[in-house]
């Protein structure tokens, strides 16, 4: 399908098949659905970049630590020093350690992880691709016989999809750990106890699902990045709207890919 | 200064482009060009900017693909040859593209190992090394191996994007502005290091620019591209002694601003 024109003898009229928004959003889906199956066409075929993959598994993984571990941290905190109150109020303080495991482990961790990684990850690869791409970085890769959707798309999307899931479980530990500091000092609940409670409230399903999740949040976070980034044009004004396009489009489809899952595991539940 | 004649080999064609139009959108670009390349040659393509001639080297070296027409280079149909055929063919041509195209992520070694460690098997470290800094020592920035791109003057840029492409030692250069945007003692230099690496690596050059003393001192032989088609061509000589108010516009603004 594509935007038709007419000639009316004196200027081209523009034809489109529904209107001019739908046009260009069906074509949109187009491409993306394209750069999807290119994706999975190029991943499973020599050569694999192995060293790129390591670089980028770096990129996203260890330089996301930082903030992941204050985030995290603190979310534990005041997730537990919020949700006190209520439980005090109906005699149930001492359940709070299993409150907060369940929160985490299932919603917390997964979004929270994904939402960074969204804004740090996805709106770094936008940029860095658009920049390569106006600058003719990505033609300069492919005149010298090296295949640039391997080098630079499938390494990034195996990383993010490889290493949202790892910081996911990281996250975890770290607010678990800043619910602990929480509840230790209001409650004086020890260590062990404070553990034994948490893992007794969530179940393998709990912990599956979640890296599940993730692994489709660090999919959706690469992809995104990637594909704004490689169609990116009109010169600068183009790199920082792939940045911007791809934090928006990354944090909105997953929102939509929480709510899928939530369906999909409370039916499974 | 003048380009010194050399001996061009007339029989042995290395690109050959018959009735190439492209267009985009509604705008016709390129209009039915007809264009040979010959061993050892470089050549020149003038024309305004926005007229197609960085589209036509684009399309040469596979990056685009014509609407119509026929481009033969080395002998391969390059609309019809496969992936893995296209890819070998592109290791037979260097292309220096205007921005330079460095990897800013990467040192300049890493830029030039980058194609070398892709498409050579089984070289050492030793032999990439020693190839590496060859290539550098030709473009005269050996010392320049371990800045990264940002580190470097316009004209460095344009010295390693040069040193890229040679590090596969191809057969044909294509060169897209190579003195844009260069002071006129670098672009003189980048001009000098043209006719050098046509000299030294035998290679056979187009050389796509609006820069007249650019075209005088590396061109063998120019060509004139005109509203989509190539109008004329011969030595800087026989091109600017035409009458063509077109061309002598082009004249004009380039040596008399």
């Amino acid at each position: 399908m594509g935007i038709k024109k007419e000639d009316t003898g004196k200027n081209t009229v523009d034809r489109y098949v529904l209107s001019k928004r739908m046009d260009r959003m069906f074509l949109e889906l187009s491409n993306v659905y394209a750069f999807v199956m290119r994706f999975f066409k190029e991943a499973f075929l020599p050569p694999y970049e192995f060293r790129e993959i390591i670089k980028q598994c770096y990129e996203v993984g260890v330089k996301s630590l930082p903030l992941i571990s204050l985030t995290g941290f603190i979310i534990g905190i005041v997730f537990t020093n919020q949700s006190r109150p209520s439980l005090t109020e109906f005699g149930a303080a001492s359940w709070l350690p299993s409150l907060i495991s369940i929160a985490i482990v299932r919603a917390l961790a997964p979004l929270v992880t994904a939402i960074i990684a969204a804004g740090r990850v996805s709106s770094n690869i936008g940029a860095e691709l658009g920049s390569m791409k106006v600058t003719e970085q990505i033609d300069a890769m492919e005149v010298s016989a090296t295949n640039p959707f391997k080098f630079l798309v499938v390494t990034r999307v195996l990383a993010t999809t490889l290493m949202i899931p790892t910081l996911m479980m990281y996250t975890i530990f770290v607010a678990l750990m800043g619910a602990y500091v929480n509840v230790n000092q209001n409650e004086q609940t020890s260590f062990i106890t404070y553990f034994i409670q948490v893992f007794d409230a969530i179940s393998f399903l709990d912990i599956f699902s979640s890296v599940i999740k993730s692994f489709v949040f660090g999919f959706t976070v690469g992809i995104v990045g990637c594909y704004k980034g490689y169609h990116s044009n009109k010169g600068t004004e183009g790199v920082g709207k792939a940045a911007n396009s791809a934090v928006v489009t990354a944090m909105f489809l997953i929102f939509i890919e929480e709510l899928l899952a939530l369906q999909i595991i409370t039916a499974l539940r | 200064m003048q380009k010194e004649k050399r001996p061009i080999d007339l029989n042995n064609k290395v690109i050959t482009i018959r009735g190439l139009k492209k267009s985009f959108d509604e705008l016709d670009i390129l209009r039915g060009v007809d264009l040979d390349l010959h061993q050892s040659e470089n050549l020149v393509v003038l024309g305004r900017s926005g007229t197609g001639k960085s589209v036509l080297i684009k399309i040469i070296s596979g990056l685009l693909k014509p609407d119509e027409g026929y481009v033969n280079v080395l002998g391969q149909e390059v609309a019809k040859i496969s992936g893995r055929e296209l890819d070998r063919l592109r290791m037979k041509i260097g292309f220096s593209f205007q921005n330079s195209a460095l990897y800013d992520s990467m040192t300049v070694r890493e830029n030039l190992e980058f194609p070398l460690v892709r498409n050579v098997r089984n070289m050492t470290r030793g032999q990439t090394d020693k190839l590496v800094e060859n290539v550098l020592d030709a473009v005269g920035l050996l010392r320049a191996i371990n800045q990264m791109p940002s580190e470097l003057s316009g004209g460095q840029r344009k010295r390693i994007g040069i040193a890229r492409t040679l590090i596969l030692k191809p057969e044909i250069m294509l060169y897209d502005e190579p003195t844009a945007g260069l002071d006129p003692i670098t672009s003189m230099d980048i001009n000098n290091l043209i006719n050098e690496v046509q000299e030294r690596f035998n290679t056979s050059s187009i050389i796509i620019t609006h820069d007249l003393t650019c075209a005088r001192a590396t061109g063998d032989r120019i060509v004139m591209l005109l509203e989509g088609q190539f109008q004329y061509q011969g030595t800087f000589e026989e091109i600017f002694r035409n009458d063509d108010p077109r061309v002598k516009a082009f004249y004009n603004y380039n040596f008399t601003d």
